[in-house]
């Protein structure tokens, strides 16, 4: 069988496929969004995304007690707000296999923090498999729903920004139907209040010990002896920079990071003179190795922080780095590249308003969040998915000065996924702040997915398309209004009118995202008139430029918004003779 | 057991970074090496910097290229070839394009753009430290064979030219991967960027 070169996600949804997976369940985030959208090809497999994590592991719970095998993915952060269910699932155990992946992102390439979701399977006291490239990627997640219902336990995946957005070869095999399992009803196992769930902990306390047992057999598990001088334990992307950092190293590969083999890392141990534990993050096998009594080195040479690449690991173990920098000259720094707000955005005219009226602006996660990036700058705070509402509401609570000036910033997407419940509690607890929901029509920022708002599906079925100016007045907002964001002035009276209003109230910005609006639009152009007062730079879109005395348009970039336009005082920006549909075919 | 050779690949988003890489793992993937291709998909959909590493041999471990480690280097933009240069090992190769886009900080004046990038890279590779510069107006090069958005492809020619692979194997790639109503100036930009120097 010939070979395929996948990402990690997409051999994570093949070998959910091929090991018969009938639901799959997400939210959107990187780096584990193409996951689902892989999955979502197989008409085999009812693939949804789901408004946020925590519901998309119940829909997998209930799928999983109906019989059916069940993938569920959401990044890091995501468990956090999956974190109530899985806990109970865990005492509950599942019927037919349930695998929760979760993509790690050390090194935060995309991620508000690098939290060690190894952490969640010993907490939540459930096995933890971890691929260290894509074939692992297929044959982990079978093996992980194989172990789920020989144990009757949920089994997390955990992947991370180089296994899911890495590309290696895999060989794939035939979909395998799984047939449901029986569905029996048994509340003692699924009804979880105190005199079942006691019973459940101590079940749930002796999986653990089977477990145990089971890891220390697994061929997951593996020993690779070369050189037994030095003797390194790893696991998931680690084992690749070992690999190649010290490729004469004996190496015990831990495919499986939780519970750990004690018996089999004490004769790796043995066997070895000196034992090293490289692992990214936190100390998470090297602590619980020293609990056993082994000794060991690790995060004494390696940061708490990051990645950890093979020049560091051969610097630290073998006293000398792989390669060094080519020499070139300091005399020429390199200025960064850092994402920006795309030409036409329409999150900008809103970040640009808000910085005018020098409100304090509680923000959230999606592109938008660049709007705390200069020249706009107008973000205050960004924490999680939906603290955008209810921090805006503490803001006002803390300080009753901040009254009048507090504004909470939102996505259509992350408005759903957590923000119904902060809109609530400001008009519960009757509080006054403005609440802006930039409704671009689409979960932007993760590559354009569907959403509640969207009316389609994740696999492009038609489907009821949520209004959210009726929910914000079911919720009891009384002042909701809509403003097309690309109108700057009656977008800055709308902000200045609802900002001031003694009750809370919503302004919904909505323009769809500009890289998907293909309408053709005139293109706009520096005249005679500009005295480079520089008002326009002060929007920071890229298709801005000074050049010399002046300032440019570039016409490539250009989509024709029209808010540059808006903002110059001296009629100094008009349309051009060509379009959009000239330039950005 | 031969060496792992590694391919960094940097741009702008939108540049065609991704498709570039995909056309050369299909190369490799078809001369019957193992590799592994690592890309970081941003916070941004446009405008941040782009990376790609592309690893090939008997056996590939890691992922990643490190500082000094390329082979290769390919910069669809000016400065990003600037920006990773470290990354070329003694005698590495750098192809790049001569375009420049402006990041928003020179945008707005705070930092400037780096001048006579090209000049330093020359003198870098009379004197050795490099193994080869060679850098081309891809831009240009691909408006004239009829889709300026080829430019990256035009690239990839200048760097197909300097690897093991024979010409044919991205052809096949181009016709394989590029939607057919862009195949023709594909492949006419990959061949000037192949018979460029």
């Amino acid at each position: 069988m010939t070979k395929k070169l996948l990402s990690g996600n997409e051999a994570i949804a093949r070998g959910a496929y091929e090991a018969g997976v009938r639901v799959a369940a997400a939210y959107p985030g990187t780096p584990s969004t193409e996951i689902l959208e892989h999955l979502a090809h197989y008409r085999e497999v009812a693939a949804q995304w789901s408004c946020n994590e925590k519901v998309a592991l119940e829909v997998g719970i209930g799928a999983s007690f109906a019989g059916a095998r069940v993938l569920v993915a959401m990044k890091h952060v995501g468990v956090n707000v999956a974190a109530d269910p899985l806990m109970t699932l865990s005492y509950t155990g599942v019927n037919g296999g349930l695998v929760l992946v979760v993509a790690d992102d050390p090194g935060m390439h995309s991620s508000q923090n690098e939290q060690d979701s190894r952490n969640y399977a010993r907490f939540a006291k459930i096995p933890m498999l971890e691929p260290s490239d894509s074939q692992e990627a297929r044959d982990f997640v079978m093996a992980a729903l194989e172990m789920s219902e020989a144990f009757d336990t949920p089994v997390m995946l955990r992947s991370s920004t180089r296994i899911s957005h890495g590309q290696s070869l895999v060989t794939l095999g035939r979909r395998e139907e799984v047939p449901l399992r029986l569905y029996v009803k048994d509340a003692n196992k699924r009804v979880m209040m105190p005199a079942a769930a006691r019973q459940r902990h101590a079940a749930v306390e002796e999986r653990l010990l089977r477990l145990q047992e089971a890891a220390e057999k697994s061929p997951l598990n593996r020993i690779e002896w070369r050189d037994r001088k030095t003797g390194i334990i790893c696991s998931g992307i680690s084992y690749q920079q070992v690999r190649e950092a010290l490729p004469e190293a004996s190496v015990l590969k831990l495919g499986i990071c939780y519970p750990l083999p004690p018996a089999l890392i004490a004769a790796f141990a043995a066997g070895v003179d000196k034992l090293y534990v490289v692992e990214e993050l936190d100390p998470f096998l090297e602590d619980q190795i020293k609990a056993m009594g082994i000794k060991v080195t690790g995060k004494s040479l390696f940061p708490l922080t990051g990645e950890i690449h093979p020049n560091r690991i051969a610097a630290a173990i073998a006293g000398k780095p792989l390669a060094t920098p080519l020499p070139v000259p300091e005399d020429t720094p390199v200025p960064a590249r850092p994402p920006v707000l795309c030409p036409g955005c329409p999150h900008r005219s809103v970040f640009y308003a808000l910085k005018q009226q020098k409100l304090l602006v509680s923000g959230d996660i999606g592109c938008y969040t660049l709007g705390a990036l200069p020249p706009l700058g107008a973000m205050d705070s960004c924490i999680c998915m939906g603290a955008s509402i209810s921090a805006g509401l503490g803001y006002e609570k803390g300080n009753p000065e901040l009254k009048g000036k507090v504004v909470s910033v939102i996505g259509d997407s992350t408005f759903f996924h957590s923000g119904l419940t902060g809109l609530m509690d400001v008009v519960y607890n009757q509080g006054s702040t403005l609440t802006i929901i930039l409704d671009n029509r689409i979960t932007a920022m993760t590559g354009h997915q569907h959403n509640p708002g969207t009316g389609y599906t994740l696999q492009g079925d038609a489907t009821a398309a949520l209004e959210i100016a009726p929910i914000c007045r079911a919720l009891g907002v009384r002042r909701v209004r809509e403003v097309d964001p690309y109108d700057i002035r009656a977008l800055q009276a709308a902000i200045k009118e609802e900002a001031a209003a003694d009750e809370p109230s919503v302004i919904i910005s909505r323009r769809a995202c500009a890289l998907l609006d293909k309408s053709a639009k005139p293109l706009y152009e520096i005249n005679d008139n500009c005295r480079n007062c520089g008002a326009c730079m002060r929007l920071g879109c890229p298709a801005i430029a000074r050049e010399g005395d002046s300032v440019t348009i570039d016409p490539a970039l250009c989509v024709g918004c029209g808010v540059c336009a808006q903002v110059c005082s001296f009629n100094a920006i008009g349309k051009a003779g060509a379009t959009t549909d000239d330039e950005n075919n | 057991m031969t060496k792992t050779t590694s391919i960094l690949l940097g741009g702008v988003g939108g540049q065609g970074i991704v498709l570039a890489s995909k056309l050369l793992a299909h190369v490799i993937q078809s001369h019957g090496y193992d590799l592994k291709i690592s890309e970081i998909h941003g916070m941004a959909q446009r405008g941040g910097s782009v990376l790609t590493y592309v690893r090939f041999g008997s056996e590939v471990h890691s992922p990643l290229i490190e500082a000094g480690q390329a082979n290769y280097i390919l910069a669809a933009e000016k400065l990003e070839a600037w920006r990773w240069l470290p990354y070329l090992c003694r005698g590495g190769i750098m192809v790049c394009s001569t375009q420049e886009i402006k990041p928003v900080p020179v945008i707005m004046g705070a930092e400037r753009y780096p001048e006579k990038v090209l000049e330093k890279m020359q003198s870098l590779a009379a004197d050795g430290t490099l193994g080869g510069l060679f850098a081309i107006p891809a831009l240009e090069v691909a408006a004239a064979c009829g889709q300026p958005k080829a430019a990256t492809v035009a690239l990839l020619g200048v760097l197909a030219a300097r690897l093991e692979f024979p010409r044919e194997s991205y052809l096949q790639a181009l016709a394989d991967i590029v939607p057919a109503r862009f195949l023709a100036a594909n492949e006419k930009a990959f061949l000037a960027g192949y018979n460029y120097f």
